[in-house]
């Protein structure tokens, strides 16, 4: 007896389960109608008042009816999820803007002409030597960073131990942080102070994309590798294998899936990057193929010029992004493929 | 079988049999290689630093006179220009972390703690996917979207909160430090976000359960005993996103109008600029000493950038001897 009413009265302390929507309901259809009363309801205005009287009214009835603590906690959650919500409103309307934007002038044209000839109002024109260009220079940075960074992790999580590894570490994590305009200035103060002031060059690009690069795919490629199990290793070692064949042929064979998906990130990151490519690679109205002889044009630097020229300019800028979104997400996409599909089953 | 298990009579065999000579060399030079690339790594950052003093010497040692032949330059020293640039870079990034880590913080929670178990994941590749957009992308959405969507906020902000010097003299459009600020901050997001996630993830689930089980609701659950655990982690991811802002270049050279003052007015057009959106603007045109004056600029920025990120690491390496995940 003295349980039950015991649970009795915690029930009746609780707001019922329909009170949260029954406010939620209340709260959008008062801001609807204060919207309407108002200077013309506008979608986002009227979000976020029923947000605030969902939140208000729902806090005040939960303190009255359950107290403070159940109030604050109702509050709190009111708050993380709108924060969430608030973090899609970029990427919902981002994604929203360069598609719709960028279709306009999107198409097998843009994807195969480039920028010769074209002036003032002309429509026609794309952005094929920008996206060689971008290609080029990635995946020149890519041949120098792979290579690099690959046995660099191998280094750290095979060979390394004392205070050297752990200061290799320290510092590769502080690369990363490095701004991409001053490995764009370092690049372009590495070549002009060896080949001459006047020296442009896709290669200096690939070089300036490499140093953001290389700090990204260590810290991918030791993740991985630390995923490996010693107990494979020391297998390996039983059966007499030396130290390097193990690592070639049991420890990377292991983690390749992790490793190629932690590379196509990090080439995703690093093949929309702008300010590093503007100020060495410079830019371009035609095609270059050659990555260590003259100026380029690259997507992200094509997109900012066209923008800057404005006019018709800025459908192609919108274009050119949807293009680069387009790259980026795939090889996001296929990257996560691989690492689901190739990974090694457990058992 | 057995013909195998004979033993090897002279070290020569031995070699012949396992190939041992070769796999010493192998190994050694394996080992040299990968021991080469860390090195090389490590001279690559000192090389940065190196090259932009050599490059930003002429400017480091330049005359007042020399210094006035660049047409853009009209400071009174090297340092009288840098000021305002390291001023209006600081500002921008404060403003995006000001706006960026409690919505971070928010976002983590919501996707460690909130959200249902089988969703979280992919709500937390959605935030991902924000770090993926290239910035030039940003750029286009903050200079042709968000301007737009923020004119009617902002006058009104200006024109309620216009009192306050902060919010004193909006300009439409809204080419600010403040619009630039919050571009940055939605680019931040995500690495801070990312980083909150993790340690969220980490608090001991018998320090949750304990604090459930005492009867505690659940916010009073993340506040005894998620935050408390995640709060060197959230500190240092909000260095980390300070350090990107810091150095971001596109987003806030389309978005901002620039202008060369300590001025706190945020709504005002033309009174900031960032070192980073400076030398993009300013260097496909330079040549001689100014190329020299905005390495020297990029020099700064590269300093204050490195240690930001060097106290954030230095948290974490730090706190992780005593968290209690261990």
């Amino acid at each position: 007896m003295v349980t039950l009413s015991l649970e009795r009265q915690i029930e009746a302390r609780r707001l019922p389960t329909w009170a949260p929507w029954a406010t939620a309901g209340g709260a959008l259809a008062v801001s609807v109608v204060v919207g309407l009363l108002g200077s013309g309801p506008s979608v986002a205005g009227v979000v976020v008042l029923a947000v605030v009287l969902y939140a208000v009214v729902l806090y005040a009835a939960s303190r009255a009816v359950e107290g403070p603590r159940r109030a604050t906690d109702r509050l709190a959650s009111i708050l993380v999820t709108s924060a969430f919500a608030l973090a899609m409103i970029p990427l919902v309307s981002l994604v929203w803007i360069v598609v719709s934007r960028g279709v306009r002038l999107f198409g097998i044209a843009f994807l195969t002409t480039d920028m010769v000839g074209i002036f003032g109002d002309m429509t026609e024109g794309g952005a094929v030597h920008a996206i060689v260009g971008t290609l080029l220079v990635t995946g020149a940075a890519a041949v120098i960073s792979i290579p690099i960074g690959l046995l660099t992790a191998i280094y750290l999580v095979e060979y390394g131990r004392g205070p050297l590894a752990r200061a290799i570490t320290f510092l590769v994590d502080v690369m990363t942080g490095i701004p991409s305009i001053v490995a764009g200035l370092f690049a372009f103060a590495l070549f002009t102070l060896i080949l001459g002031p006047a020296y442009r060059a896709g290669i200096m690009g690939a070089v300036a994309l490499a140093v953001l690069m290389t700090p990204v795919v260590v810290r991918s490629v030791e993740e991985m590798l630390r995923l490996v199990p010693n107990e494979l290793r020391e297998a390996s070692f039983a059966l007499g294998v030396p130290k390097w064949l193990t690592i070639v042929k049991v420890v990377l064979r292991t983690a390749m899936a992790g490793i190629v998906t932690g590379i196509m990130l990090a080439i995703a990151r690093v093949i929309g990057e702008t300010a590093p490519l503007l100020i060495t690679v410079g830019q371009l109205n035609q095609m270059n193929w050659d990555l260590f002889d003259g100026r380029m044009m690259t997507l992200p630097v094509f997109a900012y010029r066209q923008y800057a020229q404005g006019g018709v300019g800025i459908d192609r800028a919108w274009a050119a992004a949807l293009t680069l979104i387009l790259i980026v997400m795939a090889l996001n996409l296929v990257a996560r493929l691989v690492s689901r599909y190739f990974a090694p089953k457990a058992r | 079988m057995t013909a195998t298990l004979d033993p090897p009579r002279t070290s020569e065999q031995l070699e012949a049999r396992t190939g041992k000579g070769s796999h010493l060399w192998g190994g050694r030079v394996f080992a040299g290689l990968s021991y080469g690339s860390g090195i090389l790594i490590v001279l690559v950052l000192a090389a940065v630093a190196v090259f932009l003093v050599i490059q930003a010497w002429p400017a480091l040692t330049a005359t007042h006179e020399q210094l006035d032949e660049i047409s853009w330059f009209r400071s009174e020293s090297l340092l009288g220009y840098v000021g305002p640039l390291v001023f209006g870079t600081v500002l921008a990034s404060v403003l995006a972390l000001a706006l960026a880590v409690p919505v971070s913080i928010g976002i983590a929670l919501f996707i460690s703690h909130y959200a249902p178990r089988r969703l979280a994941q992919g709500l937390g590749y959605l935030v991902d996917l924000l770090a993926a957009v290239p910035s030039v992308v940003y750029g286009l959405w903050g200079a042709l979207w968000l301007i737009v969507v923020l004119d009617p906020v902002m006058s009104w902000l200006s024109s309620a909160l216009g009192f306050i010097p902060l919010f004193a003299g909006y300009q439409a459009p809204a080419k600010n430090v403040l619009t630039a600020g919050i571009v940055l901050a939605v680019m931040i997001l995500p690495i801070i976000t990312a980083v909150a996630r993790e340690v969220f993830l980490q608090t001991p689930v018998l320090h949750e359960e304990a604090s459930l089980a005492l009867g505690a609701t659940r916010w009073e659950m993340i506040r005894m005993a998620v935050l408390p655990f995640g709060r060197p982690g959230v500190i240092s991811a909000a260095m980390l996103g300070l350090g990107r802002a810091l150095g971001e270049t596109m987003a806030v050279l389309m978005v901002i109008s620039p202008g060369l003052l300590f001025s706190f007015f945020l709504l005002k057009p033309g009174q900031h600029q960032t070192i980073a959106a400076n030398i993009a603007a300013q260097f496909p045109e330079a040549s001689g000493l100014s190329v020299s004056v905005l390495i020297a600029t990029g020099l700064a920025l590269f300093v204050i950038t490195f240690a930001v990120n060097f106290i954030a690491r230095a948290i974490v390496a730090r706190r992780k001897d005593f968290s209690g995940a261990n």
